[in-house]
């Protein structure tokens, strides 16, 4: 990764606790990635290559919610980073409905049909999405107000950013909540509708409901990684900028290595990811005359393609049944 | 049998290249526009919006399409035909391309290149795409749906890295490196008997570059393009179709997937090495992010929109999707024109179009504005994102759709079904 700050600690023991929590950081940031990826392919058996443009645009509704419009702010008092988790919860509502929309208009009228077709429409998604969000970013560099900013503190001699832990806390709140969600009512009816949606149709669960709540939660998800993403030691400086759009294309190893359907795949997808670029990024760095500048954001691909190669479906993915 | 157009009477009438006398009329009068466009013709540049079509602007606009239309048509082979979904087409380009700039290039003290002539460079490109398509294969054929196309994504990503891993072969920094010129030569420093890339006087004509290239690059797209059609009703065609339609029935049939599968993505690769080859060309100099997702997007895009399986659906899909903004420019720049003049739309024209600070409008003429009103760049953008989701939604077969729909039309002449 460029953005991290590769300060060189003093001995071998706090080198390692130090890439230990950036590689935890950015396998759970991806894990995140993952996760709204899955939810989504669960329901509507697609990937959804808008998700970056939907980060991209969460990113921006934080800031104009958190910055211009300055709510919570001008209505209630309190320490400001209860304000910055309040804005982004709206902001993650405002994508929601972004995604609610997105579904209702493009991917209900194209249930039944062929993946490649789904999975393009989702592509010409993601032109408009990034070019009307580009614009709107484009304007002026947009501040997101990141409570801890580019903070560190120290364990033994390991510098380790807060953004690692707020990044490691949301990851673990997020997985948590699916994991709650799907023991309701509703999450039982999107298990039941990914198993088999004529099926599900066929017990009396509203299908078209999964899908915009599989929909709305992705699009939530995708706004929430792509405001983690932004944060300084990932993104530049705490600043909404048009690489937003991009984060989510490397995530899509952990949701291959994973598994597309699995949440544990996601999760166990994102680690493996995260681990394997940074501890790359790590200890092979004085072998870049060899294996090139930059190497590290290879390292993904490489991982999934031969992850792939011993288990076509991913780690935790379902085989495809296939009939004549 | 005539007046009944779908009776066929043996395999090899249902099978043929060109069925019908009409289809050969059409072709033939297709032909003759393609060949003629690119002179100066006396009627075009009257005609309102479309003024620009003779102009060299636009012709090398033309060309780019036409090089895009040959890695089109082998992302067809693969995606249409065998059902292979592909994020990474433009791979398979930039590997061509580099093949040619590493045989027909000028090596320089940090650069490396053969200066070997075009007759050699154009068919190693698409030979070493190929060979590069056959050995990613075993991976490739192992998964499917999907989970194929971000493998393929992944192929993008590590060929951008390679790219920088030698310098020496994409050129340095960001401008990356010159490609070599059209034209033909019997060896590396011979003079050239034919070139592309230069003015110059044919029989008695004087000829401008744009239009030698334009000529050269028809040639290529026509046998290319009949190659493709070709393939598709073989014996090749029809077992990749049967492998697209229903995998598991096929091989159960005899047809072994993995080899057809292979041999797709060998065809496919080798198609977009030439295409690629010839595109970086005709482009002079390239960087490596040239060969990027985004290219990778287009192709599909370009094969949605003309129609998914069909020679002729992917050129008219590749034309559409290459010139298509010239053709947005255009016509909003017409409407400025027609605000400004004034006339019977001029206030609903005003209304659309933001000619400078402070006017209101959706669409902003001024080259620089960022932001909203949307500049024209980013209003094409759009466009071709709606397009995409507009003839999935509605016409899953493009524009080859369309056409059908007009032909069955006065095929049923007066009936409407």
């Amino acid at each position: 990764m460029s953005g991290l700050p590769l300060v060189l600690a003093a001995n071998a023991l706090d080198t390692f606790v130090q890439t230990l929590f950036k590689a935890l950081a950015l396998g759970s940031l991806y894990a995140l990635l993952a996760l709204g990826f899955v939810l989504i392919y669960k329901a509507t058996q697609t990937i959804n290559f808008a998700q970056g443009a939907l980060a991209l645009a969460g990113t921006w509704f934080l800031s104009i919610i958190f910055m211009d419009w300055e709510i919570p702010g001008r209505w209630i008092g309190g320490p400001g980073w209860v304000h910055w988790f309040i804005a982004l919860l709206l902001a993650a509502t405002a994508t929601a409905v972004l995604g609610l929309i997105v579904e209702r208009l493009t991917i209900r009228p194209m249930i039944g049909e062929p993946l490649f077709s789904m999975a393009v429409i989702t592509l010409g998604l993601e032109v408009v999405i990034r070019v009307v969000a580009f614009d709107a970013v484009n304007t002026t560099p947009r501040i997101l107000g990141i409570p801890w900013g580019a903070e560190t503190f120290k364990i033994g001699g390991a510098m380790v950013a807060w953004s690692y832990i707020a990044a490691i806390g949301m990851a673990g709140v997020a997985f948590l909540g699916t994991w709650r969600f799907f023991k309701t009512r509703t999450g039982v009816a999107m298990r039941a509708t990914a198993f088999d949606q004529e099926a599900a149709l066929a017990q009396g669960i509203n299908v078209g409901r999964v899908f915009a709540i599989a929909w709305a939660a992705g699009a939530a998800l995708a706004a929430i990684s792509g405001i983690f993403a932004s944060m300084p030691p990932w993104g530049p400086a705490g600043l909404a900028s048009r690489d937003g759009a991009f984060f989510a294309f490397r995530a899509l190893p952990a949701v291959i290595l994973g598994g597309l359907d699995s949440v544990v795949g996601a999760l166990i997808g994102g680690l493996i990811i995260g681990f394997a670029e940074v501890f790359a990024g790590q200890y092979l760095a004085s072998y870049t005359g060899v294996i090139g500048t930059g190497y590290q954001q290879v390292v993904p691909y490489v991982v999934m393609l031969v992850g792939l190669l011993v288990r076509p479906y991913g780690i935790f993915g379902t085989a495809e049944v296939r009939r004549v | 049998m005539r007046g009944r157009p779908n009776l066929y009477t043996s395999y090899e009438a249902e099978s043929q290249l060109m069925p019908t006398r009409t289809k050969k009329v059409v072709l033939g009068l297709f032909l003759v526009v393609a060949v003629l466009m690119p002179f100066d013709l006396p009627i075009i540049d009257q005609l309102p919006v479309v003024r620009f079509l003779g102009d060299n602007v636009w012709l090398r606009l033309v060309n780019r399409a036409l090089c895009f239309m040959i890695a089109a048509l082998g992302l067809n082979i693969l995606s249409g035909l065998a059902g292979q979904i592909s994020l990474g087409h433009t791979f398979f380009g930039g590997v061509g391309a580099y093949t040619a700039v590493l045989m027909g290039g000028k090596a320089s003290s940090n650069l490396w290149g053969w200066g070997l002539p075009m007759w050699l460079w154009l068919p190693a490109a698409g030979v070493v795409a190929a060979a590069v398509g056959i050995a990613v294969a075993p991976a490739a054929v192992r998964v499917r749906g999907l989970y194929l196309g971000i493998v393929t994504l992944g192929l993008v990503f590590i060929g951008l890295h390679l790219s920088r891993v030698f310098p020496e072969i994409a050129g340095p920094g960001a401008l990356g490196r010159k490609w070599p010129r059209m034209e033909l030569r019997l060896w590396k420093e011979d003079e050239p008997f034919l070139d592309f890339s230069r003015d110059g006087h044919w029989l008695w004509f004087d000829i401008n570059k744009n239009q030698k290239t334009y000529l050269f690059l028809l040639v290529v797209v026509i046998v290319m393009a009949w190659m493709a059609a070709n393939l598709a009703r073989s014996r090749t065609g029809r077992a990749l179709q049967a492998i697209r339609d229903r995998d598991v029935a096929a091989e159960i049939m005899g047809v072994p997937e993995y080899r057809y599968k292979t041999t797709a993505f060998a065809i496919s690769s080798f198609y977009a090495g030439i295409g690629g080859a010839l595109f970086a060309s005709l482009s002079v100099q390239l960087p490596p992010e040239q060969w990027s997702l985004i290219g990778a997007v287009t192709f599909i895009a370009a094969l949605l929109i003309g129609g998914m399986g069909r020679v002729s659906g992917v050129l008219m899909g590749s034309f559409f999707v290459v010139t298509s903004h010239r053709f947005v420019e255009e016509i909003v720049d017409w409407m400025k024109h027609q605000a400004e003049e004034g006339g019977v739309f001029s206030g609903f024209f005003d209304f659309l179009i933001s000619t400078g600070q402070g006017d209101g409008g959706f669409v902003s003429v001024m080259e620089t504005a960022l932001g909203y009103p949307l500049p024209v760049s980013a209003l094409d953008e759009i466009i071709y994102g709606l397009l995409i989701i507009f003839f999935l939604l509605f016409e899953p077969l493009g524009l080859y759709g369309i056409w059908i729909k007009i032909r069955n039309y006065w095929k049923g002449w007066p009936f409407s079904y």
